[in-house]
C-alpha cells in the first residue's frame, strides 16, 4: 500500500479549558484534494494550523510521508519540516516591503539557500503559474486582494511543498475577485498537487474535491465524496449547515 | 546689568570648536549606540531565554542609574580593570552604552508591534526565527522607529554636555573655559543654550525629512 502524504492520528488541541480539536484522525493520499467545511468555531482552521505546527497540538500525531512531524530537534529541522507544507492564509500575509517577485523568492533564497538569481528565476516561474508575471515588480499594496492571494500561493509553491494547505483563501476577498483565486487552485488540483482546503466555497468543493469533510465541535462529523455529502448528508449537523448555506 | 557684547562676538568662533567636538561625540555615539541597540533589541526578541535576560538586565541597569555615574564608571572605574580610554573615547563609549539600552527598547517595541501574520507567513515557508526578525519584521518597523529614535538622538546630544565633567572639550566645556577667564556666565550660558537649541532644531528637521522619505506599506 502506498503511504499517504499525511496521516493524522487522534489530533487534539485545547486552549485552556476550551478544546477545539478532539481526536481527529484522517489520511490524505498523494494528489488528493480534501475540502474541509463546517461552521466557524468548528476547528477547521486550528486543524490546518496543527498540521504544519503553526499551532502546537495538545495530543496526537501528524506524519508526513510516514515521518512524524515534531517540534523537537534543531530549529532548522523544524523549519525545514514546516516548509514541506505550503500554507495559504485567509489574509494573504504578503511581506509589504518586498515586490511580488521577492515575496516568492525570499523562501528559496533564505531557506533553501539558493543564489539570489536562481531564487528569482524560480519565483518568476511560480508567478507565471498563478498568472501574475505582469505584476512581478509591484508591491503588495499595489495589488488587488485576488492578485495578492495568487502571489501568496506562488510563495508557498516556490518551496516545492509536498502538500498545500489553504485556510479560507477567498474569505477576505471581494466577491468579484474570488473566482481568479479558485481558478488557480483548480489548476493546481488538476496538476496533481495534494491539497487540503478549508473553505465556504461549496461550488469549488463540489467541482474539485475528491473528498469533503464536515467538521463540528472539533470532530469530523461526516466524510464522503462531494456528490454524496452534498446530496444526502447523514449527520443532522451537516444537513443544517448545508441548508443554511443554500438559503443564503 | 550690562551685556558684554564684545565677549559674545569673541566667543562665537571659540565655541565653534566645541560644536565640532559635540557633533563628533554625538555622531560616533549615536552610530555605535544604534548598532549595539539594534543587536540588543533583536536579542531581547530571540527565543533564547538567557539572552533575553541578559539584555533585560542591561537595560534595567542603564535605566536605573544616572548617566553621570555611568560616565564616571567608564572613565574612572574601568581603568582599574585595565580598560583605559582617553576623555574623548570614554565619553563616546559611555554615551553609546547608555543610548544602546534605549534604542534596544525602541527596536523591541517597533518589531514587536508588527502584526503576527507576518511572522506566521515567514515561518510557514520555513524561515527561522532569527531570519524572520532580520528580513521580515525589522525592515517593516523602520519608519515607526524614526520618531522615538529621534528623541533618543536629541537626548544624546543634550547629554553630551555632561562630558564636560571629564574634561571633554565639547560645547559646554568650551563655554566654561571662557567663563573661567572672563567671568561672563550670563552671556556664555545663554549663548550655549542657543547653540544647543539650534543643533537640536536641525536634527529634528532632518529626522522629519527622513521619516517622510521612508516608505509606508
Amino acid at each position: 500500500m502506498v503511504t499517504p502524504v499525511i496521516q493524522v492520528q487522534k489530533l487534539s488541541k485545547s486552549f485552556g479549558d476550551n478544546s477545539v480539536l478532539r481526536h481527529v484522525s484522517m489520511d490524505v493520499a498523494t494528489g488528493e484534494t480534501v475540502v474541509i467545511i463546517g461552521a466557524s468555531g468548528s476547528g477547521k482552521t486550528t486543524f490546518l494550523r496543527c498540521l504544519n505546527r503553526l499551532e502546537e497540538p495538545s495530543a496526537g500525531t501528524v506524519q508526513l510521508d510516514g515521518n512524524p512531524v515534531v517540534n523537537s530537534g534543531s530549529e532548522k529541522q523544524i523549519a525545514d519540516q514546516r516548509s514541506q507544507f505550503g500554507f495559504v492564509f485567509q489574509r494573504f500575509n504578503l511581506f509589504p516591503h518586498f515586490s511580488a517577485l521577492d515575496n516568492v523568492a525570499i523562501g528559496p533564497e533564505k531557506v533553501r539557500g539558493m543564489s539570489k538569481s536562481d531564487a528569482r528565476a524560480l519565483a518568476a516561474a511560480e508567478l507565471r503559474r498563478v498568472h501574475m508575471s505582469d505584476h512581478a515588480m509591484k508591491r503588495p499594496v499595489q495589488l488587488s486582494g485576488g492578485q495578492q492571494q495568487r502571489v501568496a500561493i506562488a510563495r508557498a509553491l516556490a518551496m516545492k511543498p509536498r502538500v498545500m494547505l489553504f485556510d479560507e483563501p477567498t474569505s477576505a476577498l471581494d466577491p468579484e475577485l474570488v473566482q481568479e483565486v479558485l481558478d488557480v487552485m483548480k489548476e493546481l488540483a488538476k496538476g496533481g498537487m495534494t491539497m487540503v482546503v478549508v473553505t465556504h466555497e461549496m461550488n469549488f468543493a463540489r467541482e474539485v474535491a475528491d473528498r469533503v469533510i464536515y467538521m463540528e465541535n472539533g470532530r469530523i462529523a461526516e466524510e464522503s465524496p462531494p456528490e454524496i455529502l452534498f446530496k444526502e448528508p447523514k449527520s443532522p449537523g451537516a444537513q443544517r449547515f448545508l441548508r443554511h448555506l443554500t438559503n443564503e | 546689568m550690562t551685556i558684554d557684547w564684545g565677549i559674545i562676538f569673541e566667543s562665537v568662533p571659540l565655541l565653534g570648536h566645541g560644536v565640532v567636538v559635540t557633533l563628533q561625540v554625538s555622531a560616533l555615539a549615536s552610530v555605535l549606540g544604534l548598532a549595539l541597540g539594534v543587536v540588543l533589541g533583536l536579542c531581547s526578541l530571540s527565543h533564547s531565554r538567557p539572552l533575553r535576560l541578559i539584555v533585560a538586565g542591561y537595560v534595567d541597569f542603564i535605566r536605573g542609574t544616572p548617566l553621570l555615574i555611568q560616565i564616571f564608571l567608564v572613565f574612572f572605574a574601568l581603568p582599574a580593570l585595565g580598560i583605559r580610554f582617553d576623555e574623548f573615547w570614554a565619553g563616546v563609549v559611555a554615551l553609546s552604552l547608555n543610548s544602546a539600552a534605549f534604542v534596544a527598547e525602541v527596536v523591541r517595541g517597533g518589531v514587536g508591534s508588527i502584526e503576527r501574520g507576518q511572522s506566521e507567513a515567514a515561518s510557514a515557508i520555513g524561515m527561522r526565527h532569527s531570519q524572520i526578525l532580520v528580513y521580515i519584521l525589522l525592515p517593516q518597523a523602520y519608519r515607526q522607529m524614526v520618531p522615538p529614535l529621534t528623541n533618543e538622538l536629541i537626548s544624546l546630544v543634550k547629554n553630551s554636555s555632561l562630558l564636560s565633567v571629564i574634561s571633554v572639550y565639547e560645547l559646554t566645556r568650551a563655554g566654561q573655559a571662557i567663563i573661567s577667564v572672563h567671568f561672563v556666565p550670563f552671556e556664555i550660558y545663554t549663548l550655549l543654550a542657543l547653540y544647543y537649541y539650534v543643533l537640536i532644531k536641525v536634527l529634528s528637521w532632518l529626522s522629519g525629512r527622513l521619516e517622510r522619505k521612508l516608505p509606508t506599506w
